[in-house]
This record gives C-alpha cells, structure tokens and sequence, in this order.
C-alpha cells in the first residue's frame, strides 16, 4: 500500500459544476417544458413523444430512483421489487373505489367518486402517504428477516417475494371466502385524482379527466420532484454516508459503528415508499389495477434503469428511466416504423424488442460498466483501481 | 444476534430459537405428507414419483447453476433460457429434422441422436456467451456479470420467440406411451426413462469432477483463481469447461422436458429456471450433491403440493417453492448439504 500513497492518485478533476447545477438545471427545464412544446407539435405528440410514454417515464423515473436507494445506494441487490410497486397500486385501489361494496354508505374523504358510492373513497393525497407507509411497512418486513444475507442470497430471497406476491393476489379472490384482490380481473375503475384543494385557482378541474394527461405528468412530475430531494438530501446526510459506507464494505463500516441492520432497513423502507407510491399513482392513472402488471420483467427492467442511468447518480437513473421506458413504450415501434418507410422494408421492431434491450444490457456492462451517467465517486474509485493495477507493470528506471 | 449468544450446548449441537423454529417446520411438513398418506395412500405415492421423475429434471438443470455459481459466484439467469432453447432445438431436430412424430424404432433413434446434439448445442452456447461476454467481467464488481446474464436471458428468450414462436408449441413425444403399473400406481414410461439418463449422468459428472485432472482443475479454480493460476492451471479453460458441462446437463434436461411435457414454449426457461435455482439453494449452491437432492425434494414437494389430496393445489405451486426458499434462507442459509463457512474477512 505505500506505493499507493507515494504516488498520489490523480483523479478526474470533480466535475462539481456539472454535477450541482447542469444536471438539476437541465432535468427541471426538461421537466417543466416538454409537455408544452410536445403538445404544441402535434408531429411530436401523435408519433414520438406522447403524453402517455411521458407519464410513464415520470412513474419509472420514481421507481428507478427508490430502487437506486436500495442498490444504488445501499448496495443491497433487490430483484423483487415489484412487490412495492404491487403494495401501492392495491392499496390505492382499495382505498380509491367501490371494490369493497359492503361498506355501503361508503367512506367518503374528499373523494372525487360520487357521494353516494359504496366501497372506500379517500381522497388522492391522502391514499399516496398510506401508500407509501403501506409500501414501508412491506419492505421493512421483507426485509427483516433476509438483511443479514450476503449479497447474492439476498437478491433470490426478494426475487422470491416478487414471485409469491402476485401469485398471492392473482389467486385471491377467495381466500377463506373473502375476496382480496378480484383475482385476474383486477380492480376497475378507481376514482379520479382529485383536485379540489387545487381548483380554486381555475388551473385545474375538481379532479383529472381521463384523457387531461398534461395534468396527470405535472402531478407525476413534482411527485419525481419531491423525490429527488429525498434521494439527494437522504445521501449527503448521516443515513446516506452509513448506506454508501455498508455498500463499500460492511465489516468495515459495522466496526466504524454503523448499526448495520437499522441502516439497511431504512434503505428498503425509503426504497419501497417510493415503489408504493408510484404504484399508487400508476393505478390511479390507467383508473384500475391488473395483477399481470405485477411481474419478475417488471423488477428487472427498473434494475437495468438504474444501472444504464448510473447507479448511486440521481440524474443517470432519470435518464436511465427516461430512455428505457420510451423505448419501451414508444421508441422500438417509432423507430421500426420510421426505418420501414426509408428503406421499404417490413422489419416489426418490437418483435425483436427483448433481442435489443439484452444487447444493449450486455454491451453496457462490457464497455461502460458505471452507467451513462455515473457517479462521481464511482469515478474516482475506477480511476484508484486503474492506478493499483499499473503499479508493478511500470518499468523500473535503471 | 442475540439468540446465538443464549444458545445452550445440548448434544453437541447448537439448540437457539432459529435451530427450535426450523425444526418445529419440519415436523409440521412431515405431518402434513404423512396425514396425505393416510387418507389417500395411493395417489399420494402416486404423485409422489411423479414428483420425483419431475425433480431429476430440475436436478439436471440446477447442476448447471451450481457448477457455474461454484466456480465463477455468478447466478447464471440465462441458464434457464439455454435450456429453453435447448429443448427447441430438439423439437425440431426430432420432428423437422428427422421427420419423426410417433413411438418408433425410426423415432427412437432420432432421440438417440438428437439427445447428444442438443448437449453439445447447449454446451457450446454457453461457452460462446461465457467467453463472449462473462470472461471480460471476471474483474468485474458481481453486479457486472449477473446483469449481463439477465441481458443474455433477454436475448435467448427473444430468439426462442423467434425461432418458436410466441405461443407455446406442442409436440409428439417419440418415446413408448403408456407406463409401467404396479398395483394402482402408474408410471409414465418418459417419467422411468428421464430417471433412468439422469442418475448414470450424475454419476459420470461427479466422477469428472471429483476423479480427474479437469475436475481437479475445477475444484482448485472454484476455491482460488489467482492460486490456481499460479499453481499453472488454466482457469480461463477451467471456466469455459464448467460452462460447457453446466450446459450439457441443461441440454441433457432439455430434451427430456420435451419427451415428458410434449409442448415448446419461449418462457419455459424463466420458471424452471427458477425452481432449479431455488433446488440448487436447497442443497447448498456450489455443492453437486445438494443440487440433485434439492432438485429431488423440490420435484417431490411440488408434486405433492399440485396432487396430494391436501395440497393446495396447481395455482400455489410457485408460491410453495418459494416460500420454502425464503424458510431457507431465514433458517439455514447454507443450504441442506452446504456447510456453514466462515465469512472471509
């Protein structure tokens, strides 16, 4: 090791600039800008970017990063994440329709259903924090017992949650007679956000109409918003040096005094209220929930976005969310479509969706492991490693 | 922690709420088989040696995860779409290939054939992609390698698409229909044959691994690559050779499934790939014989769980399987037949 110190390592100079204010600058300007100028291009919003794909990115961007508190930042290897994503979107939807029919009159708290419906109706804003305390709460019991898992066991424990979870709500329909989830039906149709505390203003209506999706990415948008503080502020604080210490190494770390399973918990409990609140708010935005949605693609998709984004990087893993979801949803078609009517051929694009998106996988992790975007310590601990291996392959002066 | 410190010596073993839980699970499963056995003794057994002949398949493809995550600590994910390709592949040697669809001897010979091809197919696919793309990230942080195996898993499932189509295909099985009965149990010749190709395969993989240089190799690599190289092994052939052997016993699987399901499907893979995984667990992942036991008592307990007159049927198979895996893991994380190891420091 005395060789390390003697040669000081010349890191990339930090790049702080870029990282404290472009990155933030860039992704609320885009954030804030794009569904106008999308909406005033109709080229644009029929074809390329539809309001819809932009929702969807804003939902993955909000999963991604509560992924990234888990992985990213804990190192904790979660392939189970869809349970989180699962706890929210039911729990809105128990909370926010008429499915439990027998609580008639129903409960009704600033509701944006119809006064006289049965069932649960909780207002929005209300459903989002219990979602996201219900997501907690799921997390932090997953998480309990498997915590103490080295890295690989633990990544096959919560791929296991992700499995009996959804097999759980697609047969509960009737468990002991009482019905949990409608089974593959699904719950339809769950009420409207509401608006109410907002319409005064006249910018919005009592609540957001089915097709009105600007509304609907402005909402989903300062949700990914408030996020990003929590993800930012979470890292540079005492719990985030805790997380960043246990990834790089635990013993080390649980010497230093870190009490190694209150950290990791609170990373899946953080971690999960984003999952559940995105569900929450995914469920709310297609008016119903299907327990196809719910499964193990699901997890490993939000894990490439994190890891194609940048892991431990706020801004790589918007951009990884950003960029996969509209491939997904938008880009393999367009795409296709537009090399079809150049060249005449008739290539289908998302035939071959699953055969791009696992090159592209692996291309990464060959060539640009740290992401598009990575993160700034990651740099500086590639280019030590970098430093390390050249020590004894210089050759030694005569 | 604080149930290891409380632990009492009693019998030279250990006895803390963990050990006392885990047993008491134990004897609550054996008397749910045993209460099965009572009320329907039959077809219990019955579904019990289904299950069985099911478990050596899983058996055959959790050796492929074992043997690469004992050597390289990668959880292979593509391992369960190579064998799902495998099992195309002989579909269609068996059927476009040879022209075969019935129980013939002219069929029984393309199954003769195409059984050592598609080895040789699943083998040489998973040496191409380990030296392709998981040798350059030997290095690498694990993340690394067990994403890139999720992309390759992508990738064989998008050329099962592809190649299969994406509704699933069924297929005429080429070997004997009908079974051997004895008393009221019946069982499917296919089921008696994949036993019977799965245990001399063990047995000549275990004789690799634990009798010659190759499989000393193996076992050296698997313990310390940076010593073994020094010590003059070749690790990087070590490792393409556990690939290909992984995969051959994938392909081995492969086209059994195929004789014993009768159907191609793209997504096969993703679920047996579980549950094959979840077998090498059981037994203690990166140990041989804990993977054919796991596989074994996964085939059995699934069996009883989808047949068995108390089971809770089909629809809960997988919720079964994995929560016997998460009970695992809280309970013994090393495994049935893996010993607890020290963590390195």
């Amino acid at each position: 090791m005395a060789a390390v110190t003697a040669t000081p390592v010349k890191a990339t100079p930090p790049r702080r600039l870029i990282g404290k204010y472009v990155q933030p600058a860039a992704f609320l300007i885009v954030g804030l800008l794009v569904p106008t100028i999308v909406t005033n291009v109709p080229a644009f919003e029929d074809r390329w970017l539809p309001l819809t794909t932009m929702v969807l990115c804003a939902i993955f961007v909000l999963f991604t990063l509560g992924l990234n508190i888990v992985v990213g930042y804990a190192g904790l290897l979660d392939l189970g994440y869809v349970a989180f994503f699962l706890f929210g979107a039911y729990t809105a939807a128990w909370l926010m329709s008429d499915f439990f029919f027998q609580i008639d009159p129903g409960i009704h708290i600033w509701s944006a259903a119809v006064p006289t419906a049965p069932g649960i109706n909780i207002s929005f804003w209300i459903v989002l924090p219990i979602a996201a305390l219900v997501a907690a709460i799921a997390g932090v019991i997953i998480g309990a017992p498997t915590l103490r898992l080295k890295s690989d066991y633990l990544a096959l424990v919560t791929l296991g949650f992700g499995e009996i979870l959804p097999q759980v709500f697609r047969n509960g329909e009737s468990i002991k007679g009482f019905n949990l989830s409608n089974g593959t039906k699904g719950i339809a149709p769950v009420n409207a956000i509401d608006m109410y505390w907002l319409s005064w203003t006249g910018v919005v209506d009592d609540k957001i109409n089915v097709f009105d999706y600007t509304t609907r990415y402005y909402v989903i948008f300062a949700l990914c918003l408030l996020f990003v503080l929590v993800s930012i502020r979470l890292r540079d604080g005492k719990l985030g040096r805790a997380w960043l210490a246990i990834r790089e190494d635990e013993l080390a770390a649980s010497l230093m005094g870190v009490p190694l399973m209150r950290t990791k918990l609170w990373a899946y409990g953080v971690g999960a209220a984003a999952g559940g609140i995105g569900g929450a708010f995914y469920c709310v935005s297609l008016g119903g929930v299907n327990v196809d949605t719910f499964n193990f693609q699901f997890s490993v998709i939000v894990l490439c976005m994190v890891i194609l984004g940048g892991m431990a990087n706020v801004y790589g893993c918007i951009l990884g969310a950003v960029i996969l979801t509209w491939v997904n949803y938008t880009g393999m078609k367009e795409i296709g479509n537009a090399i079809n009517n150049t060249f005449g051929t008739t290539i289908e694009m998302p035939h071959y969706q699953f055969l791009i998106f696992g090159f592209v996988l692996v291309l990464m992790m060959l060539f640009r492991r740290d992401g598009i975007l990575p993160a700034a310590r990651q740099k500086q601990s590639r280019a030590v490693d970098e430093q390390i291996e050249k020590i004894g392959t210089e050759e030694v002066p005569a | 922690m604080s149930s290891t410190t409380q632990a009492v010596r009693a019998g030279g073993r250990e006895w803390n709420a963990t050990n006392i839980t885990g047993s008491a699970l134990l004897v609550v499963v054996a008397a749910w088989v045993l209460w099965n056995f009572i009320d329907a003794p039959t077809q219990t057994l019955q579904v019990m040696i289904l299950g069985l002949c099911n478990g050596a398949l899983y058996a055959l493809i959790a050796l492929g995860y074992t043997l690469v995550y004992g050597i390289i600590e990668l959880i292979n994910f593509a391992h369960g779409d190579l064998f799902m390709l495998g099992s195309i592949f002989a579909a269609v040697m068996i059927a476009d290939v040879f022209g075969q669809e019935t129980s013939n001897p002219a069929g029984w010979l393309a199954f003769a054939i195409t059984f050592p091809l598609a080895m040789a197919f699943c083998g040489s696919i998973n040496v191409a992609v380990d030296q392709l793309a998981y040798r350059r990230l030997r290095k690498a942080p694990k993340l690394a390698p067990l994403i890139t195996a999720v992309g390759v898993s992508f990738i064989f499932q998008n050329i099962g698409i592809l190649w299969n189509g994406s509704a699933p295909k069924s297929r005429n099985s080429v070997l004997p229909s009908g079974g051997l009965n004895i008393g009221a149990i019946s069982i499917p010749w296919t089921y008696l044959f994949t036993l019977g190709i799965t245990i001399p395969l063990l047995m000549v993989l275990t004789y690799i691994v634990q009798k010659t240089r190759q499989g000393k190799a193996m076992r050296a690599t698997a313990q310390d690559p940076d010593a073994s190289r020094l010590m003059g092994i070749n690790t990087n052939r070590t490792i393409a050779f556990t690939f290909a052997l992984g995969g051959a016993m994938a392909g081995a699987a492969a086209i059994m499934y195929l004789q014993t399901n009768g159907t191609t499907r793209y997504d096969a893979g993703f679920q047996l790939g579980l549950i094959a995984f979840t077998a090498a667990v059981l037994g203690g992942v990166g140990n041989l014989t804990g993977a054919v036991l796991g596989g074994l008592l996964i085939g059995l307990i699934q069996g009883l769980n989808d047949g068995a007159p108390h089971g809770l049927g089909q629809e809960w198979s997988q919720s079964v399987v994995f929560t016997i895996l998460i009970l695992l893991m809280v309970f013994r994380p090393a495994g049935i037949l893996g010993s607890q190891t020290m963590e390195k420091v």
